[in-house]
């Protein structure tokens, strides 16, 4: 089987009916290693559901993904997480009672292996892992910048840091491929500007991104390829500037036959 | 052993009470999605009213048809239920509309607790029973028996559930009531006042829950304060069996489980009826000689059990039910 | 790091446990005082802290509500009570029926789980409810044609706890101190209470208890976060009723006699009750829960009776009536006022300690 080892997601035509509405259409892209790639798209145009598809809240009605060589076929959520995928949500969807430092720790659930007996008896393995997923935790906290707010409850976080928290918990499942749904969703200029530094650093430490967004300074400032969407059908895919000055973009955007002066960068 | 006609009449009988009060079961959980536990002792307290008022007008040798009286006896107890549904409401499930779903859930528990030692104070913990106004006279159908008790029963269970389907279809409360089911925020934005449909739907419950009471309470002739308890669970059953927040669901759901009922009661000696089999011990096989050939594992005695068996089932193989569950959507 | 990782414990705190390990030691003695009944009460308070604690796991730390769950002490008293009686004449020693109870109980609770865990939250409580019913049903009714559980008179005469020839049923004289039987058992029960609490403690705080706690915030998040959650639902289930069977092995070697009506859906709602009161999913306040809830109907019986006699010239209500009144209307009261427990949790706790110091 040859295998393109640079291409680290390939989707193929994925199709998902939810009851009346087609929301995905005969969609097909590929992620490389090591890149940024943006999905954008009019609202409603089916990213959110490209995510649920891809991280396994539903499965596809017709197409399949191919995950680091290896398909993605009818994979329980947690099982597409455990293959190297992490997502963050629109809506942020931390634990809310628990500290930020017990939600980060819960992201590394899946790469640490203590089960009931090691719970009960402290063993000295399972005690070297606790300290383990503690450090570790911590030093992803500070990765994203929200160390000081350890033992904070993650309801009492200021909004910035809660989006980042939801980061640092996806980081901390190891993933090869981080996927995050609009990340910079209600950031004024100097958090997203923060939020790009981080995202440049997780991506120069190795990881691949997946972004949904609709802040387009960032999406085009950051994003080395990007895949639009509109009504559930992919009408570009290419670098950023391309996509760009595609006219079938902007119409999808704009609503029309408009030439747009897209200066500003 | 009573035929096959004969179980299937009694199952009818019995399930047309369940009927009834499923669908106060149903109406609510469809609209709040909460499982009012404490619909059974609802049913109970309508049976203990309506025994009371009857018993008091027997004793003052009041000069009415019997008929009056217990018709005196079932209004009074529809009147006191309803207020009772509409005080719980108001009281203890309101303000935990917001709440997540463990609490009023637990709530109910207590108020199904606090309704069932209240009778107990009031009616003591003895069994009362029922003074036998009208003779049950049995007609025979096929073979098999239906006495005018068990006709009255299905018919007026058919006549009430006739008469709430005319009210949800038909009426401007039974349109606010299947808005409301839908989505009731949305139906809130429409003008719909919520709590006077959460509250509607509680109250007609609960009148139908007083009338199963007494028709319990005349087919078997007994009242109890735990008396609620086990038929509110199995017209839960009912309910999920035939597709919880759906009306006609309830309906048919809470027939077929008093017709299962039946038929598991009277079958099930017959069913574990263990002396066919060739690899008996010596002294079970003497027990079956002595027994006419008849040693059943099960007897009639695990009739409570077949509810909850069904219940386990639906829920593990087909859990929205045979019709469909209608129930609110959630944000 | 800025988080404090001393684990020497100050002087302070040692000299409050060493306190608190001689009250407990004193207590039968002193309860004594008022009559053996109050050490038996003190017996059963901590049988109900076993089963709390049991329950606790499965409702406040997973989140999943159990109406059913006292079929596992059930299940683990009968497996005692029919391996350690005359009823089959079979007489294993405690300590290797303990086990057996404990394993058996944790092989319902799978059964039970495994095809029910994936409904949502009242569709669960109402089957785990059926299954408590019929499990009482069951044991009330296996006694034709073949006599296993002895129907609804119970198994009686089952084997008291004994170390060697030294059983503690009887009253005897150690070392100079008269001990009876309900206070030797006292003993036996602080030992196994201590060890169930720790338990629990350890469970709580680790990668399972941090697992069951993502499941009960937010399902989805666990999920997307790699957590098989209908495991790990499942473990909590095992191991709530594996709590239950030792509880209720105890329970059968201490009361010596079983029935199904111990069983029943009230007791199951006690428990359920001693939990919510003291705080879902919080150790220290649901141990208090199940204590408080011990204690009402002895109080009640104390204060009310005389009360009404008082009062009255005699009693209206007794008190086993007015204790599920109470009951009641508490569970009704809580839910309104206090959803979050009488004891404010240990999360609450530390939430209140990060406001006061360094932000």
């Amino acid at each position: 089987m040859s295998v393109n080892s640079s291409v680290l997601l390939a989707a193929t035509s994925i199709g998902k009916r939810f009851g009346g509405v087609q929301a995905l259409t005969d969609v097909s892209f590929s992620i490389e290693r090591g890149e940024i790639y943006g999905l954008i798209g009019p609202n409603g145009a089916g990213k959110t559901s490209l995510f649920n598809v891809l991280t396994g809240i539903y499965s596809p009605d017709s197409g399949n993904f191919t995950f680091d060589g290896a398909p993605l076929d009818r994979l329980k959520p947690n099982q597409v997480a455990e293959r190297g995928i992490a997502r963050t949500f629109q809506n942020i969807r931390l634990f809310q009672n628990l500290s930020a430092l017990e939600n980060v720790m819960i992201g590394r659930h899946i790469r640490t292996h203590a089960g009931v007996f090691g719970a009960i008896f402290r063993d000295r393995r399972t005690l070297a892992e606790e300290a383990a997923i503690e450090s570790r935790s911590y030093e992803l906290l500070d990765y994203v910048g929200v160390a000081n707010r350890a033992n904070h409850l993650a309801k009492h976080l200021a909004y910035g840091d809660q989006r980042r928290l939801e980061i640092a918990r996806a980081l901390a499942t190891e993933p090869k491929l981080l996927a995050l749904d609009e990340p910079a969703a209600g950031m004024n200029a100097t958090e997203t500007k923060a939020l790009k530094a981080l995202l440049d650093d997780i991506r120069r430490d190795g990881t691949t991104i997946l972004l949904i967004e609709h802040d387009m300074k960032l999406v085009m400032s950051i994003c080395d390829r990007v895949l639009v969407l509109d009504y559930g059908k992919k009408i570009a895919e290419g670098s950023a500037a391309e996509v760009q000055r595609d006219p079938k973009v902007v119409a999808a955007y704009l609503g029309g036959e408009v030439t747009l002066n897209l200066r500003r960068a | 052993m009573d035929t096959f006609l004969q179980q299937i009449i009694n199952g009818l009988t019995l399930g047309s009470v369940y009927a009834l009060v499923a669908l106060g079961y149903t109406m609510v959980y469809g609209i709040i999605g909460l499982i009012n536990f404490a619909h059974g002792e609802v049913v109970m307290i309508g049976a203990m009213v309506s025994l009371s008022v009857i018993t008091a007008l027997l004793g003052a040798h009041v000069q009415l048809p019997s008929v009056l009286i217990i018709l005196a006896g079932l209004i009074v107890a529809v009147l006191v239920c309803m207020t009772l549904a509409y005080g719980m409401e108001k009281i203890a499930y309101r303000p935990l509309r917001k709440a997540p779903r463990l609490a009023p859930l637990i709530t109910a528990i207590g108020m199904s607790i606090i309704l069932q030692n209240l009778a107990l104070m009031i009616w003591g913990r003895n069994y009362l029973t029922f003074p036998t106004l009208i003779e049950p006279t049995p007609h025979n159908i096929l073979g098999a028996s239906m006495t005018d008790l068990q006709m009255l029963i299905v018919a007026l269970a058919g006549l009430l559930m006739a008469g709430l389907v005319f009210i949800v279809q038909r009426t401007r409360l039974g349109m606010a009531m299947r808005a409301t089911a839908q989505n009731p925020q949305v139906a809130g934005l429409m003008g719909i006042d919520i709590n006077v449909v959460i509250s509607a739907a509680f109250v007609i419950g609960a009148a139908l829950a007083a009338v199963a009471g007494l028709m319990v309470m005349t087919y078997y002739g007994i009242a109890h304060y735990y008396m609620g308890f086990l038929l509110g669970l199995k017209a839960f059953t009912a309910a999920v069996l035939g597709g919880i927040g759906n009306l006609a669901g309830a309906m048919l759901g809470g027939i077929l489980l008093g017709i299962i009922e039946a038929l598991g009661a009277g079958y099930i000696g017959d069913v574990s009826n263990i002396c066919g089999f060739p690899l008996l011990g010596d002294t079970l096989q003497e027990k079956c000689a002595a027994n006419d050939g008849q040693l059943s594992l099960f007897g009639s005695n695990y009739q409570d059990v077949f509810a909850f068996f069904v219940l386990i089932l639906v829920l593990i193989f087909r859990p929205s039910g045979l019709l469909g569950e209608r129930v609110a959507d959630r944000a | 790091m800025n988080r404090p990782r001393a684990k020497s414990i100050p002087p302070k705190v040692w000299a409050g446990v060493v306190l608190l390990a001689l009250a407990l030691a004193l207590l039968p003695f002193v309860a004594a005082f008022a009559g053996q009944a109050w050490v038996r009460i003190l017996n059963f308070a901590m049988l109900y802290i076993m089963l709390a604690l049991g329950l606790n796991i499965v409702v406040g730390f997973a989140g999943l509500l159990d109406l059913g769950y006292i079929a596992f002490y059930a299940v683990g008293a009968y497996i005692y009570a029919l391996l350690a009686s005359p009823h089959f004449g079979i007489h294993l020693p405690f300590w290797v029926i303990l086990p057996l109870s404990a394993g058996i109980a944790c092989a319902f609770g799978v059964l039970l789980g495994a095809p029910t865990l994936k409904l949502r939250g009242d569709y669960l409580a109402i089957v785990t409810l059926g299954f408590g019913e019929i499990i009482r049903i069951f044991l009330n009714n296996l006694n034709a044609p073949l006599n296993i559980t002895n129907g609804p008179q119970g198994v009686n005469l089952i084997d008291p706890f004994r170390i060697g020839s030294f059983s503690f049923a009887r009253p005897e004289v150690v070392l100079g101190v008269a001990f009876s039987g309900p206070q030797k058992y006292y003993y036996l029960l602080l030992l196994i209470t201590i060890g169930v609490v720790v338990v629990n403690l350890r469970l709580q705080n680790s990668r399972l208890g941090r697992a069951w706690e993502a499941i009960r915030e937010d399902e989805i998040a666990a999920k997307a976060m790699g957590i098989n959650t209908r495991n790990v639902k499942l473990l909590a289930f095992a191991m709530g009723a594996s709590f239950g069977g030792i509880a209720g092995a105890v329970f059968s070697a201490t009361q010596q006699f079983v029935s199904p009506e111990s069983f029943g859906l009230f007791e199951s709602i006690i428990v359920l009750a001693m939990v919510v009161l003291g705080g879902m999913g919080n150790i220290p306040g649901v141990i208090l829960g199940a204590i408080l809830l011990t204690l009402l109907p002895e109080v009640l019986r104390y204060t009310m009776e005389p009360l009404q006699n008082v009062l009255f010239g005699r009693v209206i209500l007794d008190a086993e009536t007015i204790r599920l009144l109470v009951f009641g209307v508490a569970l009704v009261a809580i839910m309104l006022y206090r959803p979050a427990g009488l004891w404010p949790s240990a999360v609450r706790k530390r939430e209140l300690e990060v406001k006061g110091g360094t932000a």
